[in-house]
């Protein structure tokens, strides 16, 4: 990395962490701005590397875009949800699990990582493994009608690769 | 102010709910994975609902300290991406040691 | 520097808080139930993975536990507390998970 995209990085992880330290302690007079100062320092010294790779990754659209599919996705966790409550209170539990996997189009660290906690979130599917080479998931399913809204649907794939802009 | 309180009994009502459905879940499945399909995600709702009640309680009861409720957000956020990850975890651990997953007709494990 | 006794302990002044106290008791209560009911998965499940997840899964429903506790006491301040168990759950969990993948913690 250049020394420019260092800067930015060092910048970037400081204020997020003195952002941190403001919301967690409400106290703002002098003495602990100033400590909150110096912690933040530190703590952006040991690990400022973890968290920004270079300047051109183009966050502010991702994040807004990634602001308005979390409501989606809210109403798809309500949802099925309420399908998984039907299941469990049956008395015959209907329930057929199966592993699939599939392919998708992402290739980013962060796409792969969203759409692995989508997964798990969404009742019905678990993520099991992902390969990051090829952008394969495997998945166990409850039943037939989740995974089929993976495998056949992929509204979710559709989502996320436009959210990323893969 | 009794319209608030209503609204927050019934968030907490139907937070409480759902993690009935999922300790009930993890008594009734027979299997490891089915198991962590009904914990993992109906108590993650269910926590997220109770700590949307109680928000709303907050900024209704105790005016002066609107930032704590800052850090109920940051919680909610947390558990929203820390719950699953562990489930992840564990899941992956036991497949990759090889526990078969449960097929419709077998008996219980 | 001010008085901050004052400030982490403050009393209700109308008498509806009465009854949200009490339900409150009885949520708190119902999800001691459910973390007896999850108990048993702990004692009895065949293998190791089992026991593991219902471990992970009463950290998470004390996390609840505790933030409710707070508004009973009439603390609203109490929730770095709950904060703070949530990681500490969170981590303990990947931890026992990569012990159990691989046998070991760390390959040095």
């Amino acid at each position: 990395m250049s020394r420019g995209e260092k800067g930015f990085g060092i910048i970037v992880t400081f204020c997020v962490m003195f952002l941190f330290w403001l919301i967690l302690s409400e106290l703002f007079d002098a003495f602990h701005l100033i400590l909150g100062g110096i912690c933040s320092a530190i703590v952006t010294l040991i690990s400022h590397g973890l968290m920004v790779k270079g300047k051109s990754q183009k966050m502010l659209p991702k994040s807004l875009r990634l602001l308005f599919y979390i409501p989606w996705q809210l109403w798809q966790i309500v949802l099925a949800n309420v399908d998984v409550a039907y299941r469990v209170l049956h008395p015959k539990m209907p329930i057929n699990p199966l592993v699939i996997e599939f392919e998708t189009s992402l290739r980013g660290d962060f796409a792969l990582a969203t759409l692995a906690n989508s997964i798990t979130l969404t009742p019905g599917t678990i993520t099991i493994f992902v390969e990051p080479g090829k952008g394969k998931f495997w998945v166990h399913a409850l039943a037939r009608e989740p995974a089929d809204a993976h495998l056949v649907d992929k509204t979710m794939q559709r989502k996320v690769a436009h959210v990323f802009m893969e | 102010m009794l319209l608030v309180n209503v609204i927050v009994t019934i968030f907490l009502a139907i937070g409480m709910f759902f993690m009935f459905i999922g300790a009930i879940g993890l008594l009734r499945f027979p299997d490891f994975y089915t198991r962590l399909h009904a914990t993992g995600k109906c108590d993650t709702l269910g926590e997220g609902l109770i700590i949307v009640g109680l928000i709303i309680y907050h900024l209704f009861h105790y005016p002066g300290t609107s930032l704590a409720t800052v850090k109920l957000l940051f919680l909610i956020i947390f558990i929203f991406i820390a719950n699953p990850t562990a489930i992840h975890a564990i899941v992956k651990a036991a497949y990759r040691r090889g526990l078969k997953p449960w097929r419709w007709g077998e008996g219980r494990r | 520097m001010e008085a901050t006794g004052e400030r982490f302990h403050l009393k209700p002044s109308r008498k509806r808080e009465e009854k949200m106290i009490s339900i409150f008791l009885v949520i708190a209560l119902l999800n001691v139930v459910t973390i007896l009911l999850c108990l048993y998965r702990a004692v009895v499940g065949p293998g190791v993975f089992n026991r593991v997840a219902a471990v992970n899964v009463i950290g998470t429903k004390t996390v609840v536990l505790l933030v409710i506790m707070g508004y009973i006491f009439e603390r609203p301040l109490f929730v770095d507390i709950p904060l703070l168990y949530a990681m500490l759950n969170f981590i303990g969990t990947l931890v026992f998970a990569k012990y159990l993948e691989r046998g070991e913690l760390c390959s040095w």
